[in-house]
């Protein structure tokens, strides 16, 4: 309930970026992402996915075409699926399109945006900042929680069925 | 001339041979009830492990193993087999001491022994890390039908790979396969079925 009324003043208030530390939704221009998230990494390990929903309340369809996250020296937008057991991943070079109305639903085995060369591993119990570029909206600040290792969802902290 | 024709008389000898051997392991397969033919998954193998010691599938001989592939760029499915390899460890408990847990990087360019350890760290102890030059890993990729694809990136590339587990019994002869993401228990039955094999 909070959540709501929050990411609704963020609504509100914001033209550029304005959000409080607990807001797990940022809005900006026709865009909102609910709950950005990403995973504790294994040790070593120098990619990681971020995951989110977008929204677009907009009139006119937009694209995420890139990001930054502090940790990452890289930062692409994947699409990934499964082939009869063939884990098959590319970059989206043209960025992910959002529909007028659409909200697309970026997930583990779906699309990820990919933070890569990471300078150090993703640890539990941080939120960590980052950003997002879209065609018409702009650069979005968001914040991402940190799930556990092979977690399937934000909120869970069992991975297994 | 009669040279050509012996050439020739030789491959229809050698192909005749191929194909025959082929249908005979075919037909063996399929006496045997096996839902993939056991003989042409696995094979011979040598590569290094994460503590930069070799091993070959000569040295697992007598002891039954589990073998998958992947590589440590990898944000999702790699790590989550993995976790669900050390779920299934710790269920087996004892049990896991009897066989062997093999994830051979098919990445080696970047999947040194080092970073293999690294990355195996997290993970159950009993999970070996397995790397090599490109070609020992692409003969140990090939005996298992293990099938990858170089990705290329803006900045870079990864991997499209296949995500099965294979489990070879003691004898070294195929026995199941475990999908991705099949449920811990299932994967823990059929890891006993493998050790039980006399």
């Amino acid at each position: 309930m909070s959540k709501k009324i929050n990411s609704l003043a963020v609504a509100v208030v914001a033209i550029c970026l304005s959000f409080t530390a607990a807001a797990r939704d940022f809005t900006m221009g026709g865009i909102k992402i609910e709950q950005p998230w990403t995973r504790v990494t294994p040790e070593g390990a120098k990619v990681a996915g971020g995951f989110m929903k977008i929204t677009n309340t907009g009139k006119q369809a937009d694209t995420l075409v890139g990001g930054t996250f502090p940790l990452a020296a890289v930062f692409q937008v994947h699409q990934m699926s499964m082939d009869g057991g063939v884990m098959k991943m590319s970059e989206l070079a043209g960025g992910l399109e959002i529909a007028p109305g659409a909200t697309v639903e970026l997930k583990p085995g779906s699309y990820h945006v990919m933070f890569m060369d990471l300078k150090q591993p993703i640890k539990a119990a941080e939120t960590i900042k980052g950003s997002l570029i879209f065609k018409k909206a702009g650069t979005i600040e968001i914040e991402y929680t940190v799930a556990p290792l092979g977690a399937k969802d934000p909120g869970r902290s069992d991975a297994k069925h | 001339m009669t040279g050509a024709i012996g050439h020739r008389t030789w491959i229809a000898l050698s192909l005749f041979a191929i194909i025959s051997i082929g249908v005979g392991l075919a037909a063996s397969a399929w006496r045997r009830d096996a839902p993939l033919s056991a003989p042409l998954i696995g094979g011979p193998f040598a590569l290094t492990n994460h503590e930069g010691k070799r091993l070959t599938d000569k040295d697992l001989l007598g002891q039954p193993f589990a073998i998958s592939f992947g590589f440590t760029h990898c944000p999702d499915v790699c790590p989550t087999s993995l976790l669900d390899l050390s779920a299934v460890i710790e269920k087996l408990g004892p049990e896991a001491a009897k066989m062997r847990f093999l994830f051979v990087s098919i990445d080696p360019e970047r999947d040194t022994p080092e970073q293999l350890k690294l990355y195996l760290s997290s993970f159950n102890p009993n999970i070996t890390g397995l790397t090599g030059t490109l070609d020992e890993v692409k003969v140990a990729g090939k005996a298992y039908r293990a099938y990858w694809q170089r990705i290329p990136t803006s900045d870079g590339y990864t991997m499209n790979h296949s995500t099965f587990t294979y489990l070879i019994d003691r004898h070294g002869k195929f026995h199941s396969l475990i999908a991705y993401q099949q449920p811990v228990d299932t994967q823990v039955a059929a890891m006993k079925r493998v050790i039980a094999v006399p």
